[in-house]
């Protein structure tokens, strides 16, 4: 998804974290896909290690 | 009293849910101070702070949802915890009412949304880089509107962006548009023809705002943080959206919006503006203009505005400190008529930190040194600005563009002292924010000048309304509430600044109105 491309494309819209956005971007006919986001477990060291080991895999 | 508290194990909401909840229960009979706090060990510590730490609340974790309440007594603390649980649990029915099954992360939501172009990211700023990796590595664009995410992620997610071809707006991105859509907290405007960057923000609403009543509208507004004209960022997304929107065929005419960029930036910042290669306006409030430019500098975001309808409709533009100088003379004799005793100073009280920012560049060479909380030295002056949106005063409290009261008791405040003659105060509008900002305003407005009234003083008082007409909240409703309250209300935040200067001191007419008519 190059900028070209957005610019001028109808959005599409995942929010992960305060709902009103979600819910102001439907009310304006925007497709939005709200996440039930959660606070991973764990410290900040362990989070960073399974980003990196999760990124490592793709 | 009654100091009570529950905690809810593994039970996150968001902070504005949290905020509105807490609202709801200081509102209740005999509630005194109420919470609803994620255990961060940050809120723990507001908590302790509140005296509102019972051992239930300090046992909480970060992924805990702590309610607590100071009542007046046991039974009213019971109800009030009941009627937080109830509050929170009727958002649950209504959301499982509406049979939404919601994903748990970006990838699920992916698999849900497969062509989605933008992940829009206010998670708490701990957890915000990990999912704005995440969302650039699957090929989206990022609105990153949390805050205290480290200067170096930011550098190394705007890297990452680049190197995809993708926006990153933010960290700390309040305010953005793509396709003419507002995102985050963002005035209602019609799509048009002018593209803008900028910090993000109220600078950007005010813009957007000024143009929609100019007759123009935004192609995009490519928010990008504060920090990204800074030496350590490099206008790393600066640059890289003025690329964009000089290759944009939607977009005719480019404005930026910031605060002065660092020295060592402004070589490739001024190579970028001028490679636009469309009319191009530049507000970079508190910079000097460069002696060789293509575009046009200005100093005021409402100039910003006119400058770019002036350049997309071929006219010749100049700056000029009223719009209409003979409203401003119709309204100045009733001022400075008064011959009660007024305070001799200035007290500015935002909710914009852009419009705090504007307006304190734009008084200190008409009133001398203006104190202030935006950084900088302060001297001792009789004149003072604050951005009552800036950390300090927003640590465990909601912005004043969500919670009116906090500013309202300042302006209460500001009409029981003696040293205040001028109080200078924004309202800003738009989706997200406030549903009725001015209520609250006014009727502190109203309070504050009966209260000057009976110490035998004058206390004028100063609005703008960033905002359209199609808002939510109205732009001229808004602004006859505070009309009706005794404040005159100018037509931008520049206006009401230098209209606020005159007002203490008259012998500025010849500079600013060009003497009598």
């Amino acid at each position: 998804m190059s900028l070209e491309r957005l610019l001028g494309q109808p959005l599409r819209v995942i929010n992960l974290g305060l709902e009103v956005f979600a819910l102001e971007l439907e009310a304006a006919g925007i497709t939005v896909v709200h996440v039930d986001w959660r606070p991973p477990a764990g410290d900040a060291r362990t989070i960073e290690l399974l980003a990196r080991l999760e990124e490592s895999d793709e | 009293m009654a100091v009570r508290a529950v905690v809810w194990r593994s039970s996150y909401q968001d902070s504005m849910v949290l905020m509105r909840v807490a609202g709801s229960l200081r509102a209740l009979p005999g509630v005194r101070e109420a919470a609803a706090l994620m255990g961060t060990p940050a809120n723990l510590e507001l908590l302790a702070a509140a005296g509102l730490a019972t051992p239930e609340a300090k046992g909480a974790g970060p992924g805990d949802l702590i309610l607590a309440v100071d009542a007046a007594t046991e039974a009213q603390a019971q109800a009030a915890l009941e009627a937080a649980r109830g509050l929170l649990e009727e958002r649950r029915r209504v959301r499982e009412a509406a049979g939404r099954a919601l994903p748990r992360t970006l990838d699920s939501a992916l698999r849900q949304l497969p062509d989605a172009n933008l992940a829009m990211i206010s998670v708490p700023g701990a957890y915000a880089k990990y999912e704005a990796r995440r969302a650039l590595r699957r090929g989206l664009h990022v609105f990153l509107f949390s805050d205290h995410v480290p200067l170096e992620a930011e550098i190394e997610l705007k890297r990452l962006a680049v190197g995809r071809g993708l926006l990153c707006m933010g960290p700390d991105c309040g305010t953005a548009y793509l396709n003419g859509v507002g995102l985050g907290f963002a005035n209602v405007v019609p799509p048009g023809r002018v593209g803008c960057v900028a910090a993000s923000g109220t600078g950007l609403q005010a813009v957007a705002s000024h143009l929609a009543g100019l007759g123009e509208g935004l192609s995009h507004g490519v928010g990008v943080g504060g920090r990204d004209l800074s030496a350590e960022v490099g206008g790393l997304m600066t640059t890289f959206a003025l690329q964009a929107l000089a290759g944009d065929p939607g977009t005719e005419a480019v404005v930026l919006i910031s605060k002065p960029p660092a020295e060592s930036v402004m070589p490739r910042l001024q190579a970028a503006l001028d490679a636009v290669g469309k009319p191009v306006v530049v507000c970079c409030l508190g910079a000097t203009r460069p002696a060789r430019t293509t575009a046009t500098w200005v100093t005021t975001l409402e100039d910003a505005a006119e400058a770019a309808a002036a350049r997309l409709g071929d006219r010749p533009w100049a700056p000029r400190p009223f719009t209409d100088p003979a409203a401003v003379r119709d309204l100045l004799p009733a001022l400075w008529s008064d011959r009660r005793p007024r305070g001799p100073g200035l007290l500015g009280l935002y909710t914009g930190g852009t419009l705090a920012h504007e307006a304190h560049l734009l008084l200190s060479p008409l009133l001398g040194p203006v104190a202030s909380n935006l950084g900088g030295a302060a001297g001792a002056s009789p004149h003072r600005i604050l951005d009552l949106g800036a950390d300090e005063f927003t640590i465990g409290r909601p912005h004043p563009m969500l919670d009116p009261e906090g500013r309202a008791a300042r302006v209460r405040e500001a009409g029981r002292s003696a040293e205040v003659g001028v109080l200078l105060v924004d309202l800003v509008l738009g989706r997200a924010a406030h549903e009725d900002p001015a209520r609250a305003l006014a009727a502190a407005i109203r309070e504050a000048r009966e209260a000057a009234a009976r110490d035998g003083r004058a206390l004028a008082v100063v609005a703008s309304v960033v905002g359209t007409e199609c808002d939510p909240q109205g732009l001229r409703g808004q602004a006859a509430a505070l009309e009706a309250a005794g404040a005159a209300v100018l037509p931008s935040n520049a206006q009401a600044a230098r209209f606020a200067a005159l007002a203490l001191r008259p012998d500025l007419e010849p500079g600013l109105l060009g003497g009598a008519p």
